[in-house]
């Protein structure tokens, strides 16, 4: 479901969202937009205010001014419940899973799928094999090559773990994926499975918001680039048209966005 | 002098007498202090209500405290402290830990506190300046002298329900059970649980219904012909009772055990204890009283051991053994009747 | 059994091992011990702690703990009795009063974690001697005697082949199987795991995580309950000095079957093999006619081994 590039639908966007915690400003007055069918990548210092916005967008934090729209809908989330509930799936740094249990189960923690009929919907029995069926098919999907859902998680590598992650949120998400340093802790091998199956879940209509640290990971993988800096966004950047060193350098404040040709903006 | 002048003068000297009287009385009032070793225990309980009894009659006052739990010696080394601070002169204690309490009694003799030790001794037994107690070995010797009267001879399979390892009383109960049957028994300073070719099962009941059930449920499995039991108490007997109603063996098994608590008499009425040796709490901490008040009157310290008494109770006499009916029993018991 | 098909190494088939080689080896020291009789007697002598350790079972999986099991136990056991032969009330209801007390305690533990957040390891040692001091003060420290028929039932036995089976040794079997299946192949049981695994996962992922754990408190005080129904039909008494050694039997049924402190591992019917293995050690032994301090020290190097157990084989699931 990939729209033409020269009419963007703008699936998200907010608009001069502020979060002041006590004295300090965290998120200043930020704009942000993400277009139908592209991955975003947020990239800032520490302290620019990157992982502020992503809790206001997943609905972890509620912001003190500004608006958000979904859709072009104004949208309030109270909770991260409320966002979820509004197609938006977000996977965290410590990926949320219970270690102990099974691939399938985690897949569909809090959402397992009940056995139909009145014994079922009353003592809210597991239908187990459809789960497991539903799990083999949503993996295959997007090319998850693990063997065998019944395993448990913490027997899976740390590449491994983080696909299931993503695969839980690219199959409840109806609108947008927020992934939190999805390849951070990752080997060059692992980093590359995840990277992959990002790409696929986009390739699949899910537009992806990403922060990162890692930014050959960023180029390799994001349409565009969203700058934070000092509780604001700097700009958007296409990191076909912008060098590594550009980037960073806005980002570190050491160059100016307007200093920059204007085909690198996006 | 005028008439009114002399009034007001005997007046004065009146109210000046009384006052100084009542001081008096008031600094005379002997203080006695009782530490048991918990109070939810019912021995404990009625003891309590015995010394206060007595304090009443007697003028004096009582103050009380216990630890809490069996063994809790920290508890009742504070309760002496606190007591001493309370003005008392004289303390009835049960020892929870009979060795570990010495030193905090030795060191409120110095200050003068006489120590009555009630049920159990100290250890050694002088620590305290007398002992009111149960002869716990003689208690065990009249229940084994109505058990071998009972069984008229047949050969006897013994189960005995004891209290845990170590316990002085524990031993002291079994063993005069056994030297009263007959057996060769060690003698009453012995600790240890003698053995012989009769018991067939030994097991521990920690004194609690429960466990003496289970403890007698697995030896009628080890040996089913079991026909006495020994129980060091009543809740234990009561659960051995239960193991062998369900085992269809009630009727021919007998089984005997110590304490006299009203709920453990109407036990033996009900005939589900054929006898048991009754103590006297109450009189235990009613003498105690009595040496408290006497020594704060005459300053005559109570000395040495005092057997408190021990009779048999049993509706199925035997000749050759005292005892007395559950009437007497019921009367004498020790609970709530 | 479960959706794990890589099971737990060691921790799960340990302590059934445990008690196949126990039994053998009493077999081996006394002709008594091998038989059906006796085997229903060892059944109904863990009865009452292996119920009780049921609740423990769930608490332990959310990774708490509860030390008040025994106590209220005990409680539950003296409104009833006292209910029903003091106040004349019908034994029936007399039943669900001592119930409502229990699963009322495991409410209130359960609001103390999740309200207040204190450490269950906390809040129960306080209701612990609350429970405790009610019981004294409620039953005037007087067992309760003369108990209508009814409340003993579970304590009466029928004969199938010669031995006589227990009707609670059957409860407290049936008991085990529905919780086993509900832990099993339910949604509020996938999430007792889940909350014990890894709390602020499931937390994230939507489950009201409270909720879960006030469930589960209450459901523990309801087998506490029902303990304590089997305990009075046992003994045929109500009895204040009940549940203080079933307290930390309990807990040690539970380790002892394998179910991991930590919360999130476990099976509940290895609660039932522990409870199961003190039992037999304790007939076993005294079959033997040791003295019981060594069941004593054994049930504690068990104790030790079953920990041990436990911690290895988590570091080498990884």
């Amino acid at each position: 479901m990939n729209t033409p590039t020269d009419t963007p639908v703008l699936v998200m966007e907010a608009r001069g969202l502020v979060k002041r915690y006590g004295q300090v400003v965290a998120l200043d007055g930020v704009d942000f937009e993400l277009r139908a069918g592209e991955i975003m990548a947020v990239i800032g210092d520490n302290g620019a205010g990157k992982s502020s916005l992503i809790k206001a967008l997943s609905g972890a934090t509620i912001p003190d001014e500004g608006e958000i729209r979904l859709d072009g809908k104004p949208i309030r989330f109270k909770s991260p419940m409320d966002a979820r509930r509004e197609g938006i799936e977000t996977v965290y740094q410590d990926l949320a899973v219970a270690p102990a249990m099974t691939i399938a189960e985690n897949l569909f923690l809090g959402r397992e799928i009940i056995k139909p009929g009145l014994l079922g919907r009353l003592l809210r029995i597991i239908d187990k094999t459809k789960m497991l069926e539903e799990s083999i098919a949503r993996m295959n999907d997007l090319k998850v090559g693990i063997r065998s859902m019944t395993q448990a998680v913490e027997t899976l590598s740390g590449g491994q773990r983080q696909c299931v992650a993503v695969a839980r949120s690219a199959a409840f998400a109806r609108h947008v994926v927020i992934l939190d340093e999805p390849t951070a802790a990752l080997g060059v091998k692992e980093g590359n499975m995840v990277l992959e199956l990002i790409r696929r879940v986009r390739d699949k209509g899910l537009p992806v918001i990403l922060i990162s640290h890692n930014m050959p990971h960023v180029f390799e993988i994001a349409d565009r680039i969203h700058i934070a800096r000092l509780g604001k966004r700097a700009c958007i950047v296409d990191p076909k048209k912008i060098s590594m060193s550009d980037t960073v350098a806005v980002m570190t404040g050491a160059m100016r966005p307007d200093e920059l040709p204007a085909e690198a903006l996006a | 002098m005028t008439t009114t002048h002399s009034r007001a003068a005997q007046f004065t000297i009146g109210a000046l007498f009384t006052a100084l009287a009542a001081a008096a009385a008031a600094a005379d009032q002997p203080v006695i202090g009782l530490i048991t070793k918990t109070d939810t225990n019912p021995f404990f309980v009625k003891m309590k209500e015995g010394a206060q009894a007595a304090a009443t009659a007697k003028g004096a006052k009582l103050l009380s405290a216990a630890g809490k739990a069996d063994g809790d010696n920290a508890g009742q080394v504070t309760a002496i402290e606190n007591m001493i601070a309370g003005g008392a002169k004289t303390i009835l204690i049960t020892p929870s830990d009979s060795k570990a309490i010495v030193p905090a009694i030795k060191k409120a003799q110095a200050q003068g506190v006489m120590f009555i030790a009630l049920d159990s001794p100290a250890d050694p037994m002088e620590a305290t300046d007398a002992l009111f107690a149960t002869n716990n070995y003689t208690a065990g010797e009249l229940i084994g002298k109505y058990a071998k009267a009972a069984m008229a001879g047949k050969p006897a399979k013994i189960a005995t329900l004891d209290l845990f390892p170590g316990h002085p009383v524990g031993a002291q109960r079994h063993n005069g059970f056994m030297s009263g049957f007959g057996m060769q028994a060690p003698d009453a300073k012995v600790n240890e649980l003698g053995k012989s070719a009769e018991i067939v099962c030994s097991a521990d009941s920690f004194g609690d219904q429960a466990k003496g059930q289970t403890a007698m449920e697995n030896c009628l499995q080890k040996n089913p012909d079991i026909n006495l039991v020994y129980t060091i108490n009543e809740p234990a007997a009561a659960g051995a009772y239960q193991a062998l109603k369900a085992a269809g063996k009630d009727k021919g098994v007998i089984i005997v055990s110590v304490d006299g608590g009203c709920a453990g008499v109407k036990n033996v009425k009900a005939g589900v204890i054929a006898a048991t040796s009754q103590q006297y709490p109450l009189k235990m901490a009613a003498m105690g009283v009595e040496a408290g008040v006497d020594y704060a009157k005459t300053g005559k310290k109570a000395k040495g051991y005092t057997d408190t008494g021990v009779t048999l109770i049993t509706d199925k006499p035997m000749s050759g053994v005292e005892s007395k009916d559950t009437k007497v029993g019921t009367d004498l018991c020790w609970g709530n009747k | 059994m479960s959706t794990t098909s890589r099971l737990p190494p060691i921790a799960s088939l340990g302590p059934l091992i445990a008690l196949v080689l126990a039994a053998a080896f009493f077999a081996t020291q006394s002709d008594r011990f091998l038989s059906i009789q006796n085997f229903s007697l060892i059944l109904q002598q863990v009865m009452v702690v292996g119920t009780i350790a049921i609740g423990q079972t769930l608490i332990i999986l959310t990774a708490g703990i509860d030390l008040s099991c025994g106590m209220v136990m005990a409680l539950g056991g003296i409104v009833m009795t006292k209910l029903a032969v003091g106040a004349g009330m019908n034994p029936y209801a007399a039943i669900a009063c001592g119930l409502l007390v229990c699963m009322g305690f495991g409410l209130v533990n359960g609001l103390l974690v999740t309200r207040i957040r204190l450490p269950s390891f906390i809040v129960t040692l306080g209701t612990m001697n609350i429970a405790f001091a009610i019981t004294q003060l409620y039953s005037g420290a007087q067992t309760v005697t003369d108990l209508p028929p009814e409340m003993v039932f579970f304590g009466s036995t029928f004969a199938i082949g010669g031995a006589a089976v227990n009707y609670g040794t059957l409860l407290m079997i049936a008991l085990y199987a529905f919780v086993w299946w509900g832990l099993r192949d339910t949604q509020p049981g996938r999430h007792v795991y889940a909350v014990g695994n890894n709390p602020e996962a499931t937390r994230l992922t939507g489950i009201a995580t409270d909720k879960v754990l006030l469930m589960v408190y209450v459901t523990a005080g309801l087998f506490y309950g029902i303990a304590s129904l089997l305990s009075v039909a046992r003994t045929g008494v109500g009895d204040p000095n009940a549940g203080q050694t079933e307290n930390l039997d309990a807990i040690t049924a539970v380790v002892l079957g394998g179910t991991s402190l930590f919360g999130g591992r476990g099976i509940v019917l290895g609660s039932l093999l522990g409870a199961l293995i003190v039992g037999v050690f304790r007939n076993g032994l005294t079959l033997m006619g040791v003295p019981s301090v060594y069941q004593v020290l054994i049930t504690g190097v068990l104790v030790i081994l079953a920990v041990a157990t436990d911690q290895l084989s988590r570091k080498g699931g990884r």
